[in-house]
């Protein structure tokens, strides 16, 4: 290597060849891995934009609502005149109201009363319904990674050509009974959309974006050496670039220690003592909840690439990650009891795709008794710990080292399936190992 | 594993009992369950020992191979399991009640009622274990694509005329129980541990022996230490006492007694073939059958035990009333069973070694539908699995009190009740989370609108658990088409109903391409790359199927 690419500069050619592949090149497919906060939905809307214009009629699949209305709206700041088409469900309240807002914008239930508009958007699910259509001639698929493999096999009848965009280190799509039955089959339905895509059409042109946006300096290497060994991604800002800083100090309580050494060092690590506890561990769940109270309380300010001033860390720039449904909601409610209200509260499967400034993510691990396959995902850490632009936050119980020590991945091996490295046991090892360096002890 | 298993095993354990999971029976039972309990050969994969199979708890039909690595003695087994197993299928698939169902008419596209057979009852297989519904699965796979004579007068090894037809049964039996809440084939020990939980590891639940000294101890004794006995207790001759469920066999069983008896069978065959004259023949020929019926002996000495847990198990079942939509499940079971009756009798081909990509996206989309299914049907039968959910903050159960009219804000407004809801329960309420309780059978829905204020001006729930809070709740539907809602349909103060976070029923998925039109991100239409077209072969034979 002669000198180190500007990330920009990287990033702008990675781009250049997947457009060039998308709208020159003869391949049916084109496959983009993206880590996370790599720009990933700024290329999606790129490359509909430039699809339009070259005047190809053109279907946008992405997995949930939420992502649709988002690409609907950021297809609308960039360019207010196109006409685009919001497919939606008939359920009530099937979309967000900030659409009605936008004059480009139609909505419907019926994929007829949308043809001819330059791009369509809807949800997998939604599009896996419409059937007696025109073929669309070009497809964009989001979060493809997210997508299980039969989700595709329901509308891959609708388009001609598609480009395939998402990141392959976060959650692998899920059934909620077995199906071992079809491990190692190449069209495996439970598996993600991409791998039956190429395991049937190896040939396809893949590509990768290598500058990460979102991830500070100080995160990018961790969660690139952990969760991408062999992709490797930077940091599109370096040290120093962000600061995190707080109005009032700290009082000295493990809350606030823990705020601080996040804001120098971009990672924390709240050590509750060791104990086995139920999901809903109500200490490290108040824990977690006195974490985000005493984020705000202290005026968090946020500088960063975007601009000369600090800017204040709200509520809606702070969330809080938990592995289940139940922690979630005992975080909400102990939130509640604190006066806090706006933080998005979450479990992986769902924070998947959002950004915010601070995330206190309470570890899968924390309180467990035993590691089992759905904690030790490899994917569930990964979201977790990369959502974040300035600091994450860990809450946890001691001695997961040891937890893991105990329980070594002992899923069996499927003649077929590729191996996935890392797995989650050294990906698990490698995080809290980076932890470890910004630890709090602290009894609550 | 859930708060209140969690809780359940925990009590098993303090109390020395297994402790109910259910109060009813999730699973429908038929009159003439039959039971099969097989055993299978170490060390050789797919080579049945043998076998008791039947209805009758007092008469159990013996199957035996004496040599099982013989292939004639295989499939002179597999001839006599079909035909113990055949005629049960059969006598269900004749009993038909005239019943509708809604296919799309090819010509106009519409769904259109058609009037069809569907069998009144379908034939149920119950094994021990779960081992034992693997080789069930195993057995139909090994049978299903063997020919016989009349498919092909040259096949070196016809295999018996009905044996096929059993592999086809039995690989339908052993699919349709991988879907959730089905009932055609079951496990004696999955059945015990949905409705009962021990205070042992879920390992050692599936040991038939040690599973029932929990749920139902000998007097004067714990559950523990029956099942350490079950587990580990061997006679004088170091046999166990509780010989395992099968397939698989006691290796202290298979060394001390089945080789040597089988050691015995085959000098005694040897020795007949040797035979010089018709005296000596007949000799040895009486030696050849007494080492056989020693075989058969040795085998019922380790079946029964097994045999009559099943059945134990079954009476300890049917003292639960089933549940009042099991009878829903089981008449999918029996349209299922009836399909692959039809498709039998259409003379297609057996099922295809592997799904095409089609296939498989079908059945795992209705198996998911079926799970979630079972998992809000099970909760809505039975108030202990409802005590789990409300545990689990996905149900709660409040009184009424109070209940104020309102009406959507639309050009034809429609009533939208508020409904206040008193619970000490902390269900996982957000903002416009939809709720549901059973209306005459059905779900209605409602919305949640956010905590009422108490006589304290206080809202939403408090540091006290035991502390009740008010819900108020929009009911959105099943109120008739007037501006004025149907008589019943709105609650009224002083109910008390249960309601639910999760949805009673499930929509279907997307309809999926016909296996025709896969499209190319999945390879194309199956058999596309093959010359031989879609139907399958049947298996070569190798050097590893002879002796």
């Amino acid at each position: 290597m002669t000198a180190v690419l500007d990330p920009g500069a990287a990033a702008a050619r990675a781009t250049d060849a997947i457009l060039g592949d998308t709208l020159r090149g003869t391949a049916r497919g084109v496959v983009v891995d993206s880590p996370p906060g790599a720009g990933k939905s700024t290329l999606v809307v790129r490359a509909a934009l430039e699809l339009a214009a070259a005047g190809r009629p053109l279907m946008v699949v992405a997995q949930t609502n939420a992502q649709v209305d988002d690409l609907v709206v950021r297809l609308a700041e960039k360019a207010p005149e196109l006409p685009v088409g919001r497919l939606h469900s008939s359920d009530s309240d099937p979309y967000d109201k900030v659409l009605d807002g936008l004059d480009n914008v139609r909505k419907s239930a019926k994929a007829a009363d949308l043809a001819g508009l330059d791009i369509v958007i809807s949800t997998a699910a939604k599009w896996g319904h419409v059937k007696n259509v025109e073929p669309w001639g070009h497809a964009i698929v989001d979060e493809a990674y997210q997508m299980r493999s039969d989700a595709l096999l329901a509308v891959a009848g609708l388009f001609e050509r598609a480009l395939f965009v998402g990141d392959p280190g976060q959650l692998d799509p899920f059934s909620i009974v077995g199906a071992d039955q079809w491990a190692g089959l190449s069209y495996d339905p439970s598996a993600s959309a991409v791998s039956t895509l190429l395991a049937h059409n190896p040939e396809l042109p893949q590509h990768r974006l290598p500058v990460s946006w979102r991830l500070p300096a100080s995160a990018a290497p961790l969660v690139s050496d952990a969760f991408y060994p062999y992709t490797p991604f930077r940091s599109g800002t370096d040290h120093g670039d962000r600061r995190l800083s707080f109005g009032v100090p700290s009082d000295g309580s493990g809350p606030d220690r823990v705020l601080d050494e996040a804001a120098e060092s971009g990672w924390g690590l709240l050590e509750l003592p060791a104990r086995h506890t139920p999901r809903t561990d109500p200490e490290a769940v108040r824990a977690v909840a006195l974490v985000v109270r005493r984020l705000l309380d202290r005026g968090g300010a946020a500088t960063s690439e975007r601009g000369p001033d600090p800017v204040p860390v709200t509520a809606e720039r702070v969330a809080v990650g938990t592995a289940h449904r139940d922690q979630a909601a005992a975080v909400r409610a102990a939130l509640a009891e604190l006066g806090v209200t706006g933080v998005a509260v979450d479990t992986a499967n769902r924070l998947q795709g959002r950004e915010f400034d601070v995330t206190v993510v309470l570890h899968p691990l924390s309180g467990r008794p035993d590691a089992t396959a759905f904690h030790l995902e490899t994917g569930r850490l990964c979201v977790l710990a990369s959502r974040h632009r300035h600091a994450c936050v860990v809450v946890c119980r001691a001695g997961v080292a040891d937890l893991l020590d105990e329980h070594p991945s002992t899923e069996p091996v499927q003649l077929g399936v590729t191996v996935k490295f890392p797995d989650g046991w050294e990906a698990n090892h490698a995080v809290l190992a980076h932890l470890a360096e910004h630890r709090v002890h602290w009894t609550p | 594993m859930s708060l209140i298993s969690t809780l359940a095993r925990l009590e098993a354990v303090d109390s020395g009992r297994a402790q109910p999971l259910a109060t009813v029976r999730h699973r429908h039972l038929t009159d003439r369950p039959l039971v099969v309990v097989p055993l299978t050969t170490a060390g050789e994969a797919g080579a049945p020992l043998g076998a008791l199979v039947g209805t009758d708890r007092a008469a159990p039909r013996l199957l035996a191979v004496a040599q099982p690595r013989d292939r004639d003695l295989r499939f002179a087994f597999l001839a006599e399991l079909a035909e113990a197993v055949l005629p049960h299928i059969e006598a269900y698939a004749d009993a038909v009640e005239p019943a509708e169902r809604s296919e799309v008419d090819p010509e106009t596209g519409k769904k259109v009622k058609v009037e069809v057979e569907l069998c009144a009852d379908a034939a149920q297989l119950i094994v021990p274990s779960r081992a034992g519904l693997d080789f069930v699965r195993l057995l139909g796979r090994s049978m299903r694509f063997r020919r016989t004579a009349e498919d092909d007068p040259d096949t070196p090894y016809p295999a018996p005329a009905r044996v096929p037809l059993l592999g086809r049964w039995l690989t339908h039996y052993g699919e349709r129980a991988r879907v959730p809440g089905s009932s055609l084939l079951l496990a004696a020990t999955d059945l015990l541990n949905r409705h009962w939980a021990t205070g042992q590891s879920s390992l050692e639940d599936q040991h038939l022996g040690a599973l029932l000294a929990w749920v139902d101890p000998p007097a004067g004794e714990s559950g523990a230490e029956a099942a350490l006995r079950a587990e580990l207790e061997r006679d004088r001759a170091g046999q166990l006492v509780c010989p395992p469920a099968g397939p698989a066999t006691d290796p202290a069983f298979d060394n001390k007694l089945l080789a040597p008896a089988i050691e015995r069978y085959d000098r005694a065959r040897t020795a007949l073939a040797a035979a010089e004259d018709g005296i000596d023949a007949d000799t040895r020929l009486g030696e050849l059958s007494a080492a056989e019926r020693e075989i058969r002996s040795l085998l019922a000495g380790v079946m029964l035990p097994t045999w009559d847990a099943v059945w134990r198990g079954l009476d300890l079942l049917r003292e639960l009333p089933e549940g009042a939509r099991a009878e829903d499940r089981w008449t999918r079971d029996r349209w299922s069973f009836t399909a692959h009756r039809d498709r039998v009798r259409a003379g297609e081909p057996p099922q295809p070694r592997r799904d095409d990509a089609v296939t498989a996206a079908q059945k795992l989309a209705s198996r998911e539908t079926a799970q979630a299914q079972l998992d809000a049907q099970e909760a809505l039968d039975d108030p202990l699995v409802l005590a789990g959910r409300r545990l689990a903050g996905e149900a709660f159960v409040g009184e009424v009190t109070e209940v104020e009219m309102a009406y959507s804000e639309s050009k034809r407004p429609s009533p939208r009740p508020l409904v206040t809801v008193r619970t000490a329960e902390r269900p996982h309420l957000g903002e416009r989370t939809k709720v549901y309780r059973s209306l005459d059978g059905k779900p209605q829905t409602a919305e949640f609108v956010g905590y009422a204020t108490d006589a304290t001006g206080a809202t939403g729930p408090t540091d006290d658990p035991e502390s009740a809070v008010g819900l108020v709740l929009r009911i959105t539907d099943r109120m008739g088409r007037g501006k004025e809602p149907a008589p019943g349909s709105v609650p009224e103060p002083g109910d008390r109903i249960a309601w639910t976070l999760f949805e009673h029923d499930q929509r279907g998925g997307p309809k999926l391409p016909d296996p025709e039109d896969t499209p190319w991100t999945h390879g194309g239409p199956p058999g596309a790359d093959r010359a031989t077209g879609p139907a399958e072969q049947p298996d070569p034979v190798t050097a590893e199927d002879l002796l």
